[in-house]
């Protein structure tokens, strides 16, 4: 598909959804995160586990009424254990996570740097939900992806250093934006991906951290 | 620890005195002891320190004002509040700004081994959660722990007064079956305070429950809160 500048959260949303496999059991962050399963390829089917207690978590539909009072994820929206799910509880809900259970957790970030640190939880003074599960999950999963517009009001979320508070330090593998795909190495940050809608030098100057381009980096393709 | 008391919603809430720490099971509002919730709220019983993952929700699925624990929070009584996200109650940020509740925020992970370890005798909990962050700082850890060159915050245990948690179905000897994402921390927190105070949303008989489903046993409960009473 061709790069669409009004659906940029659908676009990074569908390029994450090519990093999650078949069988994988995955937990979604709140926001663009949440848009990620309506891309995901044919015959690629996950196990959402929502961290209040939901492992195969749905959304209500015709065959599975909404219960509000009864059963919500972990934003407050109505979602049910679907066939094959269960529901458990916060200490074997967060064991699961901690525990390396968990495939794969996709969030979104106030910002992220070149050490795959992660600032998304505070901003001290203005902002404090806290951190629910975040902190555990990024600790936790197999493999942590950043899904990220990749400038806040023109400015860089992909940073040298974070300044905010980190949520947890080292540990995010990969960050995907409208501009392009970042993986996070021991020998530093590599581009593997860029969207051929921006040039390279317009990705460079949106972001601060440093980085290098992969010898064999590719073009983003997205399939909706 | 005897046999579990029948009372009512209104007869539990007073139970609570001035001044109590209340862990509240539920997540979101689901799970919250809504009646007992009701009834403390009316009673107007002040100084709480609410531990509880959230301040619930500041309109319910029904439309309800307030919703849950977050009833306690609007009308003051609640000042001080461990939790872990309290973002979809706008009500609890504005209170933390203007300096009128006292919210330590922790993660859930760590939130709910805290209060395991309360309740199992446990001297504190190993977790990795939280490292290289400003939790390392906060009062409930102890220290940072190294073990097989892999760093770990000690967190440590945590226990309250009492503890008000609602099951979907508890037997007349208080057993208790929770319904859905109502689980969340109940059965820790069941063990982890002085008091246990059981909301029945439906009171069933001993036997209704089997056994192999029982996810609080009666041994931990004190008080059962139901209308039939």
């Amino acid at each position: 598909m061709t790069f669409d500048k009004d659906n940029v959260k659908g676009f990074i949303a569908a390029r994450v959804a090519q990093e999650l496999n078949d069988g994988d059991v995955v937990n979604l962050g709140i926001g663009l995160p949440t848009m990620i399963p309506s891309y995901l390829p044919e015959g690629v089917e996950l196990t959402m586990e929502a961290e209040n207690g939901i492992i195969g978590s749905i959304k209500p539909d015709a065959d599975h009424p909404a219960e509000p009072y009864w059963s919500v994820d972990a934003g407050g929206q109505a979602a049910l254990a679907g066939l094959g799910g269960a529901y458990i509880d916060s200490a074997v809900s967060f064991g699961l996570i901690r525990g390396g259970h968990i495939d794969a957790t996709v969030l979104g970030t106030l910002e992220v740097d070149q050490e795959g640190n992660l600032s998304n939880w505070i901003i001290p003074g203005k902002r404090l939900p806290g951190m629910g599960g975040a902190m555990d999950l990024v600790v936790g999963a197999k493999k942590v992806i950043v899904a990220t517009e990749h400038t806040a009001k023109g400015k860089p979320k992909i940073l040298k250093k974070c300044t905010l508070p980190f949520t947890a330090i080292n540990c995010v593998d990969m960050i995907v934006t409208e501009m392009c795909v970042f993986v996070i190495t021991p020998d530093g940050m590599v581009m593997t991906e860029y969207n051929p809608a921006f040039t390279l030098d317009e990705i460079k100057a949106a972001t601060e951290a440093d980085y290098t381009v992969a010898d064999d980096v590719k073009e983003m393709v997205v399939n909706f | 620890m005897g046999k579990a008391k029948i009372v009512t919603p209104k007869e539990a809430a007073a139970l609570i005195p001035e001044g109590a720490s209340i862990m509240v099971g539920g997540f979101m509002g689901v799970g919250n002891p809504h009646k007992v919730i009701e009834e403390l709220h009316k009673l107007g019983t002040g100084n709480l320190t609410l531990m509880c993952n959230d301040g619930s929700l500041p309109i319910g699925p029904g439309g309800e004002v307030d919703w849950g624990v977050a009833k306690l929070i609007s009308s003051h009584q609640v000042t001080k509040m461990y939790g872990t996200h309290v973002g979809l109650n706008p009500e609890v940020g504005k209170r933390m700004n203007d300096g009128s509740l006292d919210v330590t925020l922790i993660p859930q992970g760590s939130f709910v081994e805290m209060i395991r370890a309360g309740g199992a005798g446990l001297g504190g909990v190993l977790t990795p959660t939280g490292f290289g962050t400003i939790i390392e700082e906060a009062w409930h850890v102890d220290r940072v722990v190294e073990i097989d060159g892999k760093r770990y915050l000690l967190e440590k245990p945590l226990r309250a007064d009492f503890a008000l948690l609602c099951g979907y179905k508890v037997d007349r000897m208080g057993n208790v079956w929770y319904k859905g994402t109502q689980r969340t921390f109940q059965e820790m927190m069941a063990t982890a305070a002085d008091t246990v105070i059981v909301e029945a949303v439906n009171l069933v008989e001993p036997g209704d429950i089997p056994p192999e489903d029982v996810i609080t046993s009666r041994i931990l409960v004190d008080y059962i809160a139901s209308e039939e009473a």
